[in-house]
Formats: C-alpha cells, sequence, structure tokens
C-alpha cells in the first residue's frame, strides 16, 4: 500500500473530524485513523454544549466565532444531533455573584452576543423547580446543546463526501518528522502532515506538550420533560474554583430533547482512572440538590466518567509543532471541545494553507509553549539514556 | 397474606393481597402497557429483578419507577404507559 495523502489526522473525536471536515472541503486528500470507534473518547463522555465563555479575550474570541459556525449548521445537522438553542441560564445565588452577571452582561453584549438579565423573579419564572432564593441570573439567547457522538459521525460523513478516508480500530505508534505516521503493525503511511487530535491521550504521541487529564463525572437521568429548559450553570463554581483545592464541583444541568437531563459537573486532576468516585459524585449530587430541591426523587438512569485535555492557559493548541513543522496539534480543548471544534478545524486549515483567518490564531498556536515542551522533551530524552 | 388492600390503577380501584409486588398486581389487573420507550413502543416488565428498567410507572405522581421493586401499599395511585 503506497498511499499519501495531504493530511493525516489522528483522533476521530469532535475536533478531529471538524479538521477532517474543513481539510476535505479545502480539497485536500484527509486520512482520518483512531483506536476506537468515530467520537468514543471525549466526545462521547461530554454534555456537548455550545457556550460562549469570556475567561479571557481569546477564550471568549474562539467560543463565539465557533458557535457562530455551528449556528450556520442548523439548517443541515440531521436530527440525531439533537441541536437545540435551549440557551444557557448562569445563576447567580447571591449579590456578590450577580456583579460578575453585570459584568458577562456588559462583557457580551458590548461584543454582539445576546443576553438577557434575570432577576430573582425572572429566574423562578424561567426555571421554577429551582430554589426559590435565587438573586438572579443572565440568560445567553444562542447558546445550545447537542448530542456529540452524532455530531462527530456528521461532520466525518461531510468528509468522506469529499473524498476523505476514516478507519477506526487502528492504533498509531507515532508521528513522523517528515510527515505522516506509523501504525502499531508496523506500517507506514505518508503524508504532507499529521495532527495529533487525540485530546487527552495527546502526549502520548507529542512528548512534553502540556496538556493533562482532568476527569469529570456525569449522570443522565431518566425523561422528565420541562423540568429545566435552559442549560443551567452556577456563578458560584467561579470563586470557589481557586479555594476547594484540586477536587471541585459545580452545578450544571442539561435538558436533551427527549426529556433526559444530563448531570454534572467535576474536576479532577491526577486521577487518570474512569471509576466512578461515589464520594464525588454525592458531592456533585449534592451540590444539584441545592439547587434544584426536588432532583432527589427523580431516578437515574446511569454515571459515568471522562477526561478533558487541560492546558495550562485554558486555550487549546492549534497549529504547527514549534519544532516538528509537520507535526501540527489540535488538542486542549478541555470542557469546551465540542463548542471549538469548528473553529479549531477552521482557523488549522487556514494555518495550512496560509489563509487568511477570520480571527487571531497566534493565542491558540503551540509555539506559545515552545519553551516548556522543549525543556520537557530534554527531561524525557535525558531519562531514556 | 390473606389482608386485602385497595391500590387505584390508571383510576381504578383494585384489590390486592397485602404484600403483592406491584408489577404483579398491575399485570393481574389487566394492564399490558407499563410504559412507552423514546419511540413510543409500548413496554412491560422483562426480568422482575428491577434490572431492564421496562416496567417503570408512575406511583403517587412520582415518574419512572420500577413496578417490580415496589410492593403494594394502601392508597396507592398508580399510572401506567406514560
Amino acid at each position: 500500500m503506497s498511499e499519501t495523502f495531504d493530511v493525516v489526522i489522528v483522533g476521530a473525536g469532535i475536533v478531529g473530524a471538524a479538521c477532517a471536515a474543513e481539510c476535505a472541503r479545502a480539497s485536500l486528500k484527509v486520512l482520518v485513523l483512531d483506536r476506537g470507534p468515530v467520537g468514543g473518547g471525549t466526545t462521547a463522555a461530554g454534555m456537548g454544549h455550545l457556550v460562549v465563555m469570556d475567561d479571557s479575550d481569546a477564550q471568549f474570541a474562539l467560543t463565539s466565532y465557533s458557535r457562530r459556525l455551528w449556528r450556520e449548521l442548523i439548517p443541515v445537522l440531521p436530527p440525531d444531533v439533537e441541536y437545540d438553542e435551549c440557551g444557557t441560564l448562569w445563576l447567580a445565588a447571591d449579590e456578590e455573584e450577580m456583579l460578575e452577571v453585570r459584568r458577562k452582561e456588559q462583557n457580551y453584549t458590548r461584543r454582539g452576543v445576546g443576553v438577557e438579565v434575570l432577576d430573582s423573579d425572572g429566574v423562578a419564572d424561567a426555571e421554577p423547580n429551582l430554589r426559590a432564593d435565587m438573586a438572579g441570573g443572565l440568560r445567553v439567547l444562542e447558546d445550545a446543546v447537542l448530542y456529540p457522538p452524532c455530531a462527530a459521525r456528521y461532520l466525518l460523513d461531510k468528509a468522506k463526501q469529499l473524498g476523505a478516508i476514516v478507519r477506526t480500530g487502528v492504533s498509531v505508534h507515532a508521528l513522523l518528522p517528515e510527515g505522516g505516521v506509523t501504525l502499531q503493525d508496523g506500517s507506514t503511511i505518508s503524508a504532507g502532515i499529521s495532527v495529533n487530535a487525540t485530546g487527552p491521550w495527546s502526549p502520548e504521541l507529542t512528548t512534553g506538550l502540556p496538556v493533562r487529564k482532568r476527569k469529570g463525572h456525569l449522570v443522565i437521568t431518566d425523561r422528565y420533560p420541562d423540568y429545566v429548559h435552559h442549560q443551567i450553570v452556577e456563578l458560584g463554581y467561579l470563586k470557589s474554583a481557586h479555594s476547594m483545592g484540586k477536587d471541585s464541583v459545580a452545578f450544571n444541568i442539561q435538558p436533551r430533547k427527549n426529556g433526559q437531563m444530563l448531570l454534572g459537573s467535576s474536576r479532577q486532576f491526577d486521577a487518570e482512572d474512569t471509576r466512578v468516585e461515589q464520594p464525588l459524585l454525592n458531592r456533585m449530587l449534592n451540590r444539584a440538590c441545592d439547587y434544584l430541591p426536588s432532583l432527589g426523587a427523580l431516578s437515574a438512569l446511569r454515571t459515568w466518567t471522562g477526561h478533558r485535555a487541560a492546558t495550562p492557559d485554558k486555550l487549546p493548541v492549534i497549529g504547527p509543532s514549534a519544532t516538528q513543522p509537520r507535526i501540527w496539534l489540535a488538542t486542549g480543548h478541555e470542557g469546551l471541545g465540542i463548542t471549538t471544534s469548528l473553529a479549531t478545524g477552521r482557523l488549522l486549515t487556514d494555518l495550512l494553507l496560509q489563509r487568511k483567518s477570520e480571527i487571531a490564531p497566534e493565542p491558540y498556536l503551540p509555539a506559545r509553549f515552545a519553551a516548556t515542551t522543549a525543556k520537557n522533551h530534554e527531561c524525557a530524552t535525558d531519562n531514556s539514556h | 397474606m390473606n389482608a386485602q388492600l385497595t391500590i387505584r390503577i390508571n383510576g381504578r380501584p383494585v384489590s390486592v393481597p397485602a404484600g403483592m409486588v406491584l408489577a404483579a398486581a398491575i399485570a393481574r389487573a389487566g394492564f399490558r402497557n407499563f410504559h412507552r420507550s423514546p419511540q413510543g413502543h409500548p413496554r412491560g416488565p422483562l426480568c422482575g429483578m428491577g434490572v431492564c428498567m421496562e416496567c417503570r410507572v408512575t406511583i403517587d405522581g412520582q415518574k419512572h419507577l420500577r413496578s417490580c421493586t415496589v410492593l403494594c401499599s394502601q392508597g396507592m395511585e398508580v399510572w401506567t404507559d406514560a
């Protein structure tokens, strides 16, 4: 077999799928490889919340750009993607959190993202099952939810229609500095560039990449249509995140079109295994019951965990490696990979073809970590002597 | 086991022996459709031991409870086919 590709993408999650769709649309010859099924890793574990976030200007730029790209797809997304523009409701439990609501309102409005501030009664009207004493909230109108594995499959189907090849159940051993990959079976596939889109597993293929696994727990409930109407997230986590040690929980609930609800969230570093940890799950559920007092009477169907790909600056890594120009990265999206996948695919393809991008690609370039990566790489090399 | 109690299934009073499992009481009263699948198909008990989730009904206003794991109690209000 002597196939040659322009781009070989490792990872058929939502990010790899979005990169494949964009590269194929630009008439590049694309191969996608994954050791598991399509969208079977972090993509399958997460909620699928399309959300504009403003922890930093670069995060705002990427999430709002990508949400716009999702909205452009609404007319063509198949029904099983379950796109639902339910909006996000950020909850303020007290006046201190209302200050954050007003800060967010100004920041979003100034940048053209539609929001509404709700007072205490407004929140009670919008979500009658919430505890009645909320100070208020911020509704982000065009935020949405979808079902991520089907979204990944849709993007790969689009890529395949444009000539891309997708092979699942294929384990990649290494990304080659001269382009292409070697597989676990020893064979080599040559390509102009390879793209590491393996999320939390990306450091296994790119030594020294500052991406860490951040574990999360999720619960899915039975069908209770109209129990909640928005993806509801507490603002409280913003002030508690730094004071709660390495494990933190925050209230986050998502209505699905079929009436089921996804319930999160937890964040843990240094928890590589995938087992459900009951004490942390209890903390997470107690937090949720604090906001939704009648939640405890509902039935949960299943609990599971997944790993996010976290970076030190909470921004993904998109573009060529600083040291190996034929090895590219599309990883490190932490909890925003579903939202930012489409922008990632677009930016990566813009960089590859040296097209002008709609948003500045610099904040996400791998080169920003070059010093750390080189240093870690030296250490790894030293250890192997 | 001779004591009888009365529950209501889909609005109809039904007399059952004390200690009877609710799924059995519903079946004995002639109801076949315990709940509906997301595609709207009728579903009924399969495993009888709390695992398959197919015998779910609404009990006293609480939805999606497994009728095979609940004993009948006096005055219980049960709705099937939700």
